[in-house]
């Protein structure tokens, strides 16, 4: 029966369908591409983009989540009903030689856990399987080096990102042309904010994480940080206690280095209104960006997403 | 002329849009990574955990104490904050209760033209900067020029700085007479003039108390409102992304809507093919639309069963595109390497990837005073004029009627960067008076009745690398086996039909062109071609095989070091070319890139003449061309 769509936010449409020109373009560029999945909002918004990019037919990628064994649980359980709901093939990537060296976020800090688990584990993944465009969640509002990223970015063969070798990208004509080796990271929601995102989830009705939704959660305070105990191999430093506390998180990533924020948004509107609201970054909590200056630019330059 | 908006789709419909895109352009100093942070910062959209970070402002002034330095706050790698320099273009973006923005801020280097360039690409509005204490300069000029080749029609003259001359009058209004008439020499119609400083705060979000003779808007409540439609609906453009398949046997052809909308039942017409067909149904995850408008990403289904493949054109059958192998385009260069005539390279023309070379270069833009001056050649950040000629028939639009698909980018065929971008103009028609004539006695014929397979031998080295005494014995060789031959010789080709080119990167790259060409009628006529050139550039050996065709072609890599061939200087021409006699002198002053994947690699003086010339034969043997 055919629909006509209120037309209300226009400027979402036009992200949506930018995506979506952008989603096929990748589906057309590589010989194996795939969607990194990390159960976030983004990548949420990610999934439901490509599910309407290739209506009736099913996605063209694989799904990839590089899994740094210190996810939230509730992520690890989202993902996998998420996934199932859609039919759609996950494929998990651990790195196994820094599990079985016991890399962890606790015992070797933020950086080298972040590095090895998740940046090194990437690369594996990549070659291991041959994925020669990587499409994810990443947006230019997210950090000052994001903002200078290209849609289509290229990579070297050892996955390096270079800023002062990026291809002019003109009018929405991506070049996805590779040499051997070579591969593509592919960003659908450049243009998009954080407020976009969460816009888009309330107007899609699309699921994401409880953790995003404010809920009393058992949460230790270190390092300035909220975190959640949510596991045993969170163990307490002397002086430490857990406190049942009223939170949510803005993003999420490994439950040791994400800080949660106090919060009653306990609904998407909610959370709309407090970003509105709210002065403070989206990546204020994540410890793995406060280093040095460039740091996350230093990392990308190496190969993080 | 009114272009069509690339950015939004309600512009391009013709109405107001709530989102807008623009970009900024000044010089260096100008205050343009300033002006935006002012913005972002009275729009109230920077987080205060980034405030708190970005390093205090060192400047002066009652508005500027105790505040973070703005520009700081927009310059994102380490490169760019350790020099105070914008290099590569970024994007910002804020929303008012009225728009969302998307903000190009794009470097005022010359050198940087580029990135220009690529922020104007999908702007519908840009700023340009100006410091008041400075006024209209040649930069102006060539930011204005850009923008307006760019298809931006819209434009905000921001007098920066405004506190630094006082606040007065007279200076806001001279600068705004120096650019009304660049605005006039340039075609930009829609100038909106907004004293302000950026720095200050002033006539940015909020009306500057410092100006009460101005009695415009503020700069922020101009965005919000100005609109940048297009006075007219361009025709249904649909250039296929994707063919859409699946288990139950759904063939759709998915897209983004350009132009006018589509409805289900109309008429519609595929390119390059010419057939015609109907809409049948406008697929989405939502349901099925009864009419799908610009901007929109939907995939359609065809009444008829017709062939289509990405890079086709579902268009208006009323209003149709242009369909050509040739045209004329304003072409930004984009890369280190110059663009040289007659060079292949790849173009991708919506979502068609072609073959296309510059067939002829008209001028370069000096885009600084508007002149055009004749140039054998563009270098990174020039702008030329240029006829293209494509391997095939494509359909397109003038830039000023589609900026999407009106427009292309060139790619490098041996590193993929992308080097080019391109602007259509108007087609050239040449192509459709002269059809291809098709013989009864083809290639395959009169290769059969010499009894052989031909090929072409294709041998690059240094001179004086033996290039042309080993194809001598090659050619021997094959004469004693009742082969039939011919040889091209570097020296002398040039003696006859290239006796008007001379020694140029350019000229090297038409000197292959046509021996390519020459080669290619000789093994159409059935012949074994050897052909003995230095052919310095990978490029054009690339063109040579894929003129000729991989199958036929073997390249022949003599490989003799420079210190052997200047040792041996059969010419003379080393020790001229040493004595500053002879410029451009390969291996001297001009560049040899040896092959990365030659069919053959002799290295002399380890191989001898006798032991390549056997070398050639076995591998001519193998690839079946001589028994």
């Amino acid at each position: 029966m055919p629909v006509h769509r209120p037309l209300d936010r226009s400027y979402l449409q036009q992200l949506e369908a930018e995506a979506i020109h952008i989603f096929r373009e990748a589906a057309a560029a590589f010989r194996n591409p795939v969607v990194l999945y990390s159960i976030g909002k983004d990548s949420s918004v990610l999934l439901h983009l490509a599910l309407k990019a290739f209506h009736p037919a099913k996605p063209p990628f694989a799904v990839l989540h590089v899994d740094t064994t210190w996810k939230f649980r509730e992520m690890i359980a989202f993902r996998d009903r998420r996934l199932a709901e859609l039919g759609l093939d996950l494929q998990v990537h651990v790195n196994r030689d820094g599990l079985a060296r016991g890399i962890g976020p606790l015992s070797h800090g933020a950086a080298v856990h972040t590095d090895i688990m998740k940046t090194e584990a990437l690369k594996q993944a990549l070659d291991l399987r041959g994925f020669d465009g990587a499409i994810g969640g990443a947006r230019r509002d997210e950090e000052a080096s994001r903002a200078k990223e290209r849609i289509f970015s290229l990579r070297s063969a050892s996955h390096r990102w270079d800023p002062r070798r990026q291809r002019p990208e003109l009018w929405h004509n991506y070049n996805g042309r590779l040499a051997p080796g070579e591969s593509m990271r592919v960003f659908p929601l450049s243009n998009w904010t954080e407020l976009d995102v969460w816009t888009y989830i309330e107007q899609e009705r699309i699921p994401v994480v409880p953790l995003y939704f404010a809920a009393v959660r058992p949460i230790v305070e270190r390092d300035g940080l909220l975190i959640m105990a949510d596991d045993e191999r969170l163990t307490l430093r002397s002086g430490e206690r857990i406190e049942q506390r009223r939170v949510r998180f803005r993003t999420l990533g490994c439950y040791p280095l994400t800080g949660a924020i106090e919060s009653s948004a306990d609904t998407v509107p909610a959370i709309i209104a407090e970003l509105t609201a709210s002065r403070t970054s989206e990546r204020q909590g994540r410890a793995i960006d406060h280093g040095h200056g460039g740091s996350m630019e230093r990392k990308k330059h190496e190969g993080y997403f | 002329m009114a272009a069509a908006s690339a950015g939004t789709p309600a512009a391009r419909r013709g109405e107001q849009s709530d989102m807008l895109r623009f970009i900024t352009c000044g010089s260096v100093d100008d205050g343009k990574s300033t002006l935006i942070g002012r913005l972002l910062f009275d729009a109230k959209v920077i987080p205060e955990d980034h405030l708190a970070a970005a390093p205090r402002s060192d400047h002066a002034g009652p508005a500027a104490d105790g505040m973070p330095d703005l520009a700081q706050l927009i310059d994102g790698l380490q490169a760019e904050r350790e020099q105070g320099i914008t290099i590569d273009v970024g994007y910002r973006f804020f929303a008012t209760a009225q728009r969302r923005f998307i903000v190009a801020d794009t470097p005022g280097h010359e050198q940087y033209t580029r990135n220009m360039a690529t922020g104007a690409s999908t702007a519908d509005l840009a700023i340009i900067l100006v410091d008041a204490r400075k006024g209209v300069l040649r930069q102006t000029y060539r930011h204005s020029a850009i923008v307006a080749l760019m298809g931006v029609r819209t434009i905000v003259l921001a007098v920066n700085k405004m506190d630094l001359v006082g606040n007065a009058k007279g200076r806001f209004d001279e600068i705004v007479a120096a650019y009304g008439e660049i605005a006039d020499k340039l075609g930009l119609a829609s100038v909106t003039a907004i004293p302000l400083s950026a720095l200050q705060g002033d006539n940015v979000a909020i009306a500057s108390t410092a100006m009460p003779w101005y009695g415009g808007p503020t700069l922020l409540h101009h965005l919000e409102t100005v609109s940048t439609a297009s006075a007219t609906a361009q025709p249904f453009r649909f250039p296929v992304q994707w063919i859409n398949r699946d288990a139950s046997g759904f063939r759709g052809y998915a897209g983004t809507v350009l132009g006018a909308g589509v409805a289900a039942g109309e008429e519609i017409v595929v390119l390059p093919s010419g057939r015609r067909g109907h809409v049948d149904r406008i697929v989405t995850w939502e349901g099925d639309l009864l009419r799908a408008d610009a901007g929109q990403a939907v995939t359609l289904t065809l009444a008829e069963p017709i062939d289509i493949a990405r890079g086709d054109m579902i268009a208006s059958p009323q209003q149709s595109p242009i369909l050509a192998d040739q045209f004329a385009a304003h072409l930004v260069w984009m890369d280190e390497t110059p663009m040289l005539p007659g060079r292949p390279y790849l173009m991708q023309l919506g979502t068609a990837t072609v073959g296309a070379t510059v067939s002829e270069l008209k001028h370069v833009l000096d885009v600084e005073s508007g002149m055009q001056k004749a140039a054998k050649q563009l270098v990174l950040n020039d702008i030329g004029f240029a006829n293209f000629s494509l391997d095939r028939p494509m359909p397109f639009d003038a830039y000023e009627e589609n900026r999407e698909t009106g427009s292309f980018i060139l790619i490098d065929r041996l590193d993929n960067a992308t080097v080019g971008a391109g602007m259509i103009r108007f087609p050239l028609r040449r192509a459709s008076n002269l059809t291809w004539q098709d013989f009864t006695v083809d290639k395959k014929a009169r290769a059969a009745l010499k009894g052989q397979r031909p090929a072409v031998l294709w041998f690059t080295g240094l001179s004086g690398a033996g290039k042309s005494t080993i194809a001598d014995g090659v050619e021997r060789r094959l004469h004693a086996l009742g082969r039939h031959t011919y040889t091209l010789d570097g020296d002398n080709v040039r003696h006859g039909l290239n006796r008007d080119l001379g020694f140029t990167d350019a000229d090297r790259v038409e000197n292959i062109r046509r021996v390519v060409e020459t080669a290619r009628l000789f093994a159409d006529a059935g012949l074994i071609v050897l052909v003995s050139f230095i052919s310095p550039f990978r490029a054009e050996r690339q063109l040579a095989r894929d003129r000729v065709g991989a199958e036929e072609f073997l390249e022949i890599f003599v490989d003799t070091s420079l210190a052997e061939c200047e040792r041996r200087d059969p010419k003379g021409l080393y020790r001229k070319a040493r004595a500053g006699q002879l410029a451009n002198f390969t291996g001297i002053d001009s560049a040899y890139e040896p092959p990365a994947h030659p069919e053959l690699h002799l290295r002399t003086p380890d191989h001898s003449v006798e032991q390549a010339t056997d070398l050639i034969l076995d591998a001519l043997r193998r690839r079946g061309i001589i028994d």
